[in-house]
């Protein structure tokens, strides 16, 4: 062994960070599934990594430096809860730690990552709590990046990740993967979640710092890995990769958002399509088809060859309103209608909807189908409301262009028809 | 842990008194108890008369100030309530989920304090 200086420091503080880049979600999910608290598994992570610092460097890297930080994070555990046991909780998460610490240490650290998920993403916990937790304890985003891509102010993200972190606690949420009996239910919670940062990703451009799109890729990746053979988890994975393909078309050269039937399919990642496609047919095969399963289909029929299939699409909006008969998918519907070839029964369709006046693509679809059944003066209108709330620049130029379209037909051109 | 699974219903919701909705509701409820006597997890509960029955009280400056009413001038009252001993937060809903009034209102689900010292 010899001595330690100034570049074996380095080594080790290098050693360090890649091992808790790599395995931090690995050893933050086994700590807490123990202890059932995840503010304590993350202080006690935290203390072994500072005390890994001078033990390595004074005693060289142990033979398996995961296992060596997972040990001493459990001592760390233990001192505390001995300081503080208090209840029953408590009290048994020492016992657990007691038997865990006893037991040889382990060749390969369990893989308890699916646990720490289904907490994150507990339906006890509002949405964006799930969001934000599941990006700092499984993704490990620090908390001023997690603030910075929901727009939000650093004390105000802080609080509300501590406050998810004490509920678990408090409330007992689980960390265990749940029975069949509530399955599906809590599955759809994980992947939503996943989506909703794949979503917040997608809309805020890929030169972000820490790219969502692919922090949601890499869950539901894992989740995949985690749990084989489960055709919502591998209909939601495709879903989202057939998504993430067009994401370099999905705005034009001059700043406006293109529909996926007007996008320049060159730009689509090919091997993402494909890698897509061949996990969908997957999931297909299974014969289960879920939500997540019709939306796949949905994305991969907008980007059939050489068009979108709309009459396929239209069916299968009707398929996805039986399992979720929300005003959002029958506006969808309607519009997939419209494009099949029916503009007035779309239209219809619209008509009936209601309490959507404060959902913009509601007025952007209803603008759309009005100007496909040649009411021109109404679509106008419609179009001016759905500029006026647009949720991003591209989007608002986007309806701009087509309402100046929309000035020509009227000046003598026939209304757009869908053939 | 122990849980108060709080009943949170608008009385003018829950089925009327003779009617076949009201026996189902009873024979739930007796379902559900049966259920959590048997699982071992049955603590305590008990139901609550009327809100229309119901005093308030609080001490103003030493003074004290007593109400005809409930606390809370809601439509959703607390009419009942059990408590149980589980494992955890997903147990709880389980069981809350047995209760008929989810049907029509609402059970809250709270964990108790622990003010055992010794754990």
């Amino acid at each position: 062994m010899t001595a330690p200086g100034p570049a074996s420091a380095i080594a080790v503080s290098k050693e360090l960070d890649r091992v808790m880049q790599a395995d931090r979600g690995r050893l933050l999910s086994v700590l807490a599934a123990g202890l059932r608290d995840l503010s304590l598994a993350e202080e006690a992570l935290q203390e072994a990594a500072v005390s890994a610092l001078s033990h390595w460097g004074r005693a060289g890297l142990p033979a398996s430096p995961q296992g060596w930080l997972l040990q001493v994070a459990r001592r760390k555990a233990i001192d505390v809860l001995r300081g503080t046991a208090r209840d029953n909780r408590r009290a048994e998460a020492l016992s657990v730690l007691a038997q865990e610490d006893a037991a040889p240490e382990p060749e390969t650290i369990p893989d308890e990552r699916l646990r720490l998920i289904f907490a994150c993403c507990h339906p006890a916990l509002e949405q964006k709590s799930r969001v934000a937790l599941t990006l700092r304890a499984v993704c490990g985003l620090t908390t001023p990046e997690i603030a910075r891509a929901f727009l939000d102010a650093e004390p105000t993200m802080g609080q509300r990740i501590s406050r998810a972190k004490a509920k678990i606690a408090a409330a007992g949420i689980p960390f265990a993967v749940p029975d069949a009996d509530h399955w599906p239910a809590r599955l759809e919670a994980v992947l939503t979640t996943i989506y909703v940062i794949f979503t917040t990703g997608y809309v805020a451009g890929a030169d972000e710092p820490r790219d969502l799109c692919l922090e949601a890729e890499y869950l539901m990746r894992l989740i995949d890995r985690l749990r084989p053979g489960d055709a919502e988890i591998e209909a939601a994975l495709a879903m989202m990769l057939l998504t993430a393909a067009r994401r370099a078309a999905r705005v034009g050269p001059d700043g406006a958002s293109l529909p996926p039937a007007e996008q320049d399919r060159r730009l689509w990642d090919a091997a993402r399509l494909a890698e897509g496609r061949v996990i969908l047919a997957r999931a297909v095969a299974r014969r289960q088809p879920g939500p997540f399963q019709i939306k796949a289909a949905i994305a991969d029929c907008q980007m059939a060859e050489p068009a979108p299939d709309w009459k396929q699409i239209a069916a299968l909006y009707g398929a996805l309103c039986r399992h979720e008969p929300t005003p959002v998918v029958r506006l969808n519907a309607a519009v997939a209608l419209a494009e099949a070839g029916d503009p007035s029964r779309g239209l219809s369709m619209i008509k009936a909807l209601s309490g959507l006046d404060a959902y913009q693509p509601f007025h952007a679809a209803r603008a759309a189908l009005l100007a496909m059944t040649g009411d021109s003066a109404a679509a106008l209108a419609a179009y001016r409301l759905a500029i006026a709330t647009a949720p991003t620049e591209a989007e608002a130029l986007f309806l701009k262009k087509r309402m100046k379209d929309l000035g020509i037909s009227r000046a003598g051109r026939r209304p757009r028809r869908a053939s | 842990m122990q849980y108060m699974l709080l009943i949170y219903n608008d009385p003018a919701l829950e089925p009327a008194y003779g009617t076949p909705e009201f026996n189902d509701m009873m024979g739930g409820f007796f379902a559900a108890n049966e259920r959590m006597k048997a699982d071992g997890v049955l603590r305590g509960g008990e139901g609550l008369q009327g809100v229309e029955t119901a005093t308030s009280l609080r001490i103003k400056a030493g003074k004290v100030e007593t109400m005809d009413g409930p606390f809370a001038e809601t439509r959703e009252h607390l009419g009942g309530y059990y408590v149980i001993d589980v494992p955890d937060l997903d147990a709880a809903l389980t069981y809350a989920a047995l209760i008929p009034a989810a049907h029509f209102g609402t059970i809250e689900v709270r964990p108790l304090m622990n003010y055992n010292p010794a754990g």
